[in-house]
């Protein structure tokens, strides 16, 4: 059976004062049915336009896939029209974004806001749907759920609204979901829990998950395979217990090095530099501006090689990886 | 929400006595001795102090406010000068030809200010977008009384489509509602200058938010989130503009009724300034104030409707 979702070559540009230029490029993964992989890299690095280039979101008139092909659930967001594409979203595809304060409707109820999407795609009735939130939001534990249908966003705690949000993405059972960094705005106990609720309800419903995220720890506790990118390049990507034994890219291991950890000796480093604007983007590796390991082949960019001849270790670096 | 209302209704009375109170000093810090100015330089002294103890002026100032006020209360806004009729019967005779004026103006400039706007922010900078500012900027540019004329010009004087003075005949209900369409739309094209440029406006930043993005991952068509999900939104602003405008209405109205001399409070304003008649005007001054103060509750109980936010806090 193929995965739920595919990705496959996929070039996405922006288009700013004229000029092209791609924010992700040439990126290709898979993801299964049950399986987290979860995208990491810094501000910046395209790990929003990724997932925007999957839902069909992207910033009309600014933003467009211009190569590749998306797989969702069997059918190409990328070729389709975009009546195809509303009827895959919310329906076969789910998505929760970063900021729960402003991400819900503060003028509409959030029982209402849950259910939308069913009386959309599977034709409910208000009530019907109405009584559907209500399931799916004690499904996210919140608590005396009945009561607080008719509530609005405002009503809500930060935690909550995420609750709310991931209600209202799983509400006609997608198979995938797609979460842009979900508990960056939460803090710390919060954040565990709506991590847990996730992957419980990823095991019962079988989802694909891409987690998107700048939190190595979450990655270490609920992803399955990592990919980093950086510059709107993939430069490594590995199952978890590969990359946290064996980071390979420069940029993996300054990620990494720049983690705060309890067990380690010296403070976390952070990476030296910052990433170039996109019209003073470096030919060929993003990365050489800030690599201590650049070399003159770095001006063409390398393709993505097997690590220790393990074809599911990936790293795009002359310097690593097998020759 | 029936606390909401209680509670704005509640919050209104000071508002009304604080504008009834600058009414009651405006009409007597008026400079020069309002006998003169009724009687004329050249009236005895007894005759202005006959004028003075019949309009309450012999009276401490005091005694002036508090019979003010407790007439106001009871709904009695004196007699006119002129004519000695009840102020109330003679505005209660003309505010339906006013608020009628009022209503069918707020219809035209809505209906067509609310879609033109919207569509000018989903279509941005396209042909509707274009074809709004021009119009809001005309609109903007142009007085009620210059537009007025420029309507009777073309449609009542080349066209002969609506009679040229409104007031010919307002018995036969067709007669009367033809008479209407022109000052109405006069009034109401202006505010559709307003209504479209801050419909755009609030669409445009209501369209920008996160929870668009979120409406849009549910796989909603671009209509229904165009109108369930940025254009609730939008109306908080929308539903201040007509709120306010409500006010600009009632004085553009008087403009329009001397120009398409039609009746109303407008007309009536005009004859008590032109008769001097205080007790008229000061009468006038008050229903317009009521008028407007009304127009804001009805404004701010709207709020209540559209944002649940207003209610809970
Ligand atoms: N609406 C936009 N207009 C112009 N440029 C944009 C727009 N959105 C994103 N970009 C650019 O696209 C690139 C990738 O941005 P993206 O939002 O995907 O980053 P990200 O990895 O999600 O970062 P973060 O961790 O901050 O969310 C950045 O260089 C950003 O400046
Ligand atoms: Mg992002």
């Amino acid at each position: 059976m193929n995965a739920p979702l595919i990705v496959d070559g996929v070039t996405t540009s922006i288009r700013l004062d004229g000029q092209r230029h791609d924010v992700v490029r040439d990126i290709s993964f898979q993801v299964a049915a049950r399986e987290t992989l979860a995208l990491v890299g810094e501000s910046g690095c395209g790990k929003s336009m990724t997932a925007l280039s999957i839902m069909g979101l992207l910033p009309a008139g600014i933003a467009s896939v211009s190569a590749g092909k998306i797989i969702v659930d069997g059918i190409d967001m990328v070729a389709a029209d975009e009546t195809v594409r509303e009827s895959v979203r919310g329906n076969r595809i789910g998505m929760i974004f970063q900021e729960p304060m402003t991400s819900l409707n503060p003028v509409l109820p959030i029982g209402f806001q849950v259910g939308e999407a069913l009386m959309q795609h599977q034709g409910l009735s208000r009530s019907a749907a109405r009584a559907k939130a209500l399931d799916l939001l004690e499904h996210v534990r919140i608590p005396s759920a009945a009561r607080r249908l008719d509530d609005y966003p405002h009503q809500f705690s930060g935690g909550m609204r995420q609750r709310v949000m991931i209600a209202l993405a799983l509400a006609c059972g997608p198979k995938v979901l797609i979460a842009d960094e979900p508990t960056t705005a939460l803090d710390v106990t919060i954040q565990r829990q709506v991590l847990a609720l996730l992957a419980d309800l990823q095991a019962r419903e079988g989802l694909a998950v891409l987690l998107i995220t700048h939190n190595l720890g979450v990655v270490a506790s609920v992803a399955d395979r990592v990919m980093v990118m950086y510059g709107g390049d993939v430069v490594e990507s590995a199952d978890v217990k590969d990359f946290f034994a064996r980071p390979t890219h420069p940029y993996s291991v300054a990620l990494l090095a720049a983690m705060p950890r309890i067990d380690a000796t010296e403070g976390p480093q952070p990476i030296p530099g910052q990433v170039p604007s996109l019209d003073a983007m470096p030919s060929g590796c993003r990365f050489q501006s800030r690599c201590h390991l650049r070399q003159d082949v770095c001006s063409t960019l390398p393709p993505l090689k097997p690590v220790a001849g393990n074809p599911g270790h990936q790293v795009r670096c002359w310097m690593r990886g097998d020759t | 929400m029936l606390k909401f209302a209680l509670k704005r209704l509640l919050l209104a009375i000071p508002t009304l006595w604080a504008v009834l109170t600058i009414v009651f000093v405006l009409i007597r810090i008026v400079p020069g001795d309002p006998t003169i100015v009724i009687l004329g330089d050249q009236a005895s002294e007894q005759a202005r102090a006959d004028l003075r103890e019949k309009l309450g002026l012999a009276k401490s100032i005091f005694s002036q406010y508090i019979d003010f006020m407790w007439q106001i209360a009871h709904g009695d806004l004196g007699r006119s000068l002129a004519t000695n009729r009840p102020i109330m019967s003679d505005v209660l005779s003309v505010l339906p030809y006013t608020l009628e004026l009022t209503l069918a103006s707020l219809i035209v400039g809505t209906v067509i200010g609310v879609p033109l706007g919207v569509l000018a922010a989903e279509k941005r900078d396209g042909f509707a977008d274009w074809f709004a500012r021009v119009f809001s900027l005309a609109g903007l540019s142009f007085p009620a009384f210059v537009s007025g004329i420029l309507l009777l010009i073309v449609f009542s004087l080349k066209l002969r489509w609506f009679p040229v003075i409104s007031s010919a005949n307002l018995v036969d209900p067709i007669e009367r509602l033809r008479a209407l369409v022109l000052p109405a739309l006069n009034l109401g094209l202006l505010m559709v200058a307003y209504v479209t440029r801050v419909t755009r406006s609030g669409m445009l930043k209501a369209l920008g938010e996160d929870y668009i993005r979120t409406a849009r991952s549910k796989g909603l068509p671009s209509r229904i989130v165009v109108w369930r999900h940025a254009f609730r939104n939008a109306l908080v602003p929308v539903v201040t503009v007509v709120g306010l405008y409500l006010g600009v209405l009632i004085g553009n109205a008087v403009l329009t009724e001397i120009v398409f001399n039609r009746p109303g409070i407008g007309k009536l304003i005009v004859t008590a300034l032109n008769q001097r008649d205080y007790t008229l005007l000061q009468g006038l001054m008050v229903v317009t104030a009521f008028a407007v103060v009304l127009a804001n509750i009805l404004t701010d109980l709207t709020y209540g409707l559209v944002d649940p936010r207003v209610k809970t806090e």
